[in-house]
């Protein structure tokens, strides 16, 4: 018999990171294979199951960012922050580093979309001889919704980091306005060369590209990460397929030349 | 090999056949239709060979034997998981042509689209089938233009003779002793398939994902109204969605199953948050007319749709599949001259 997908394995909760009221990055224990952009399948017994999407990637440990929105979640923030999780994964394809590795890189992300970066950002912000300069634009609704600002502070001397938000007064490093205000202003040596990846809402994700094409980004240089409903992560449930693509088996990270042709 | 049984020889293997298999097949359930004083026609367990229904035509398919409406995956109790037990017995499916067709479709997404899955495999190993002789389409039917009129991959065919005795050519070899020794007359027997449907569907050669930019999709937008009958009547239709749920007598336990979904109810495409892809009826039209006619083929190579046509025969609106597929070539010229416009 094949082994049964669906069994769930008991991860650790070393530590819980309380970003808002409503966003947790949850650390736990994990020894395997992973990478950025990939997903687990948060499995919590009689409340159900969740896609998130890795946040962090160190030895033994992976992040998992959550935002309190649901009956899964919400149970979860209530009865299993100090314990141990059910997880199924890691799914999907993830980021590979490969495709950025000696290019200028630009990582435009909206809101929780700066979760499936977040490894690969901090890959590169540690190894910036890597890329030939990575810049992160980082939007959020309001000072409010700021996730990771910790990590921002930390990325502030190491990479180009504009940190902005839609409305409000932010904190040092903040800036004002919507991330692809920011485009046109990047400061990039060779566009047509340089690499782009966009993750957040879809609309913030269709202007951002519509921009970076704008300033010369070249469509295949552009990667995007979908987000989809996805029960199994296996290719079975058949909700996160668009076209002739399962988002959990071929995605969620497409190539823009792929990415644009799919339509929901 | 061929063999005739007289009803009462017929009944005595299928007894035999039951030791080991779930006997599952199209049933009349009299009085049961949606109509007063209409019968209806599904599936369900049998005994003897005039339960099995061979004049008519099922409004739903086989695919609950093989993918319960609802299948518990885990029992949970405080600390534990406990998946439910394998099915004890194997199942033997009586089903036509198309739905034969349609299990490769199942297979294909179960078995081979990643990894494979658990609860699916463990009832399909146990599963045979055997196929209904289809010698005249029904009304809505056009699987010869979707090529599933014809199988051979079946463990036996069985239809019945002008003398209601039963003819069945068996391909299984470890159940051909079974029938020969039942048999009155040992002879040739090609099963009955369907020629010619009066329904008739053509895909566009040139088909191509732009037609979702169509027209024609929106007025589905005010015509369907999304309840999901096509997609539960199709036998190709795989999709489902998890389930938890704690018992209300006692909250400490509870299980997991997994329930059928449709791509044309509301929530199919809900994410957390409240963002749904998909809003409208006429997108939800589209999206599935293109996996049936477009999208699985270009994935996997053959078309989804084996054209049983149950989605025309229960669309309580009257919405007719076929001719949706009929439309798409209008749509694609449509949408390409206003391209280049």
């Amino acid at each position: 018999m094949p082994r049964n997908e669906y069994q769930p394995f008991l991860a650790t909760v070393k530590e819980v990171i309380r970003h808002t009221d409503i966003e947790y990055t949850f650390r736990l224990a994990y020894e395997g294979p992973v990478k950025p952009g990939q997903f687990f399948e948060v499995s919590i017994p009689k409340f159900g199951e969740a896609p998130i999407s890795v946040s962090g990637i160190e030895p033994g440990l992976i992040d998992l960012t959550i935002r309190r929105v649901g009956r899964v979640t919400n149970e979860l923030f209530e009865h299993y922050a100090d314990r141990k999780l059910f997880l199924r994964g890691p799914y999907g394809n993830g980021f590979n580093v490969d495709d950025y590795r000696g290019r200028e890189l630009v990582v435009i992300a909206g809101g929780t979309g700066v979760s499936p970066v977040r490894g690969l950002v901090e890959h590169f912000a540690n190894h910036p001889e890597e890329v030939r300069g990575l810049t992160l634009v980082a939007g959020f609704k309001s000072p409010q919704d700021i996730l990771f600002y910790n990590d921002f502070s930390r990325w502030a001397t190491k990479i180009n980091l504009i940190l902005t938000v839609d409305a409000g007064e932010g904190p040092a490093h903040c800036q004002v306005g919507l991330v692809t205000e920011h485009i046109p202003q990047l400061k990039i040596q060779d566009a047509s060369n340089a690499a782009a990846i966009v993750v957040g809402p879809p609309v913030m994700m269709r202007f951002a590209i519509q921009g970076l094409l704008a300033a010369g980004f070249a469509e295949h240089n552009i990667w995007i990460s979908q987000e989809r409903k996805m029960c199994c992560g296996i290719g079975k449930c058949g909700h996160c397929r668009i076209n002739d693509v399962y988002v959990c088996l071929n995605g969620p990270v497409f190539n823009y030349t792929q990415g644009k042709t799919l339509v929901d | 090999m061929g063999y005739r049984l007289t009803k009462e020889a017929c009944d005595g293997v299928l007894q035999k056949l039951s030791l080991n298999h779930t006997l599952f097949a199209p049933k009349r359930f009299t009085g049961g239709g949606p109509f007063s004083g209409t019968d209806l026609i599904r599936y369900g367990k049998i005994a003897s060979a005039d339960e099995i229904v061979l004049d008519a035509k099922s409004a739903h398919s086989f695919k609950e034997a093989l993918l319960p409406i609802t299948e518990t995956l885990f029992y949970f109790t405080e600390e534990q998981m406990k998946e439910p037990d394998p099915p004890a017995q194997g199942v033997l499916v009586f089903l036509r042509s198309c739905d034969l067709h349609a299990v490769r479709r199942l297979d294909e997404i179960y078995l081979r689209n990643g990894a494979e899955d658990y609860y699916y495999k463990r009832i399909r190993e146990k599963t045979r089938f055997a196929l209904i002789g289809c010698p005249t389409a029904f009304d809505t039917c056009f699987c010869v233009d979707m090529v599933a009129n014809r199988s051979d991959n079946y463990d036996f065919s069985i239809e019945q003779d002008e003398n209601a005795n039963y003819l069945i050519d068996c391909r299984a070899a470890d159940w051909a002793a079974l029938f020969e020794a039942a048999a009155s007359q040992t002879l040739a027997v090609e099963p009955s398939f369907v020629a010619a449907t009066p329904t008739r569907v053509g895909i566009p050669a040139l088909l191509d994902a732009g037609v979702a930019a169509a027209a024609m999709w929106d007025q589905y937008d005010g015509r369907c109204i999304k309840c999901g009958r096509c997609n539960f009547s199709c036998p190709t239709c795989t999709c489902y969605t998890m389930q938890d749920l704690f018992y209300t007598d006692n909250g400490k336990a509870g299980e997991r199953r997994r329930v059928w979904a449709s791509c044309m109810v509301d929530g199919f495409t809900d994410v957390a948050g409240g963002g749904c892809y998909r809003p409208k009826n006429g997108q939800r039209m589209r999206f599935k007319t293109l996996h049936k006619v477009f999208d699985y083929k270009q994935r996997f190579g053959y078309q989804m749709c084996v054209g049983c046509g149950r989605c025309d025969d229960v669309c309580p609106e009257y919405i007719s599949f076929a001719r949706i597929v009929n439309r798409l070539e209008e749509a694609l010229r449509e949408v390409k001259s206003d391209a280049a416009e």
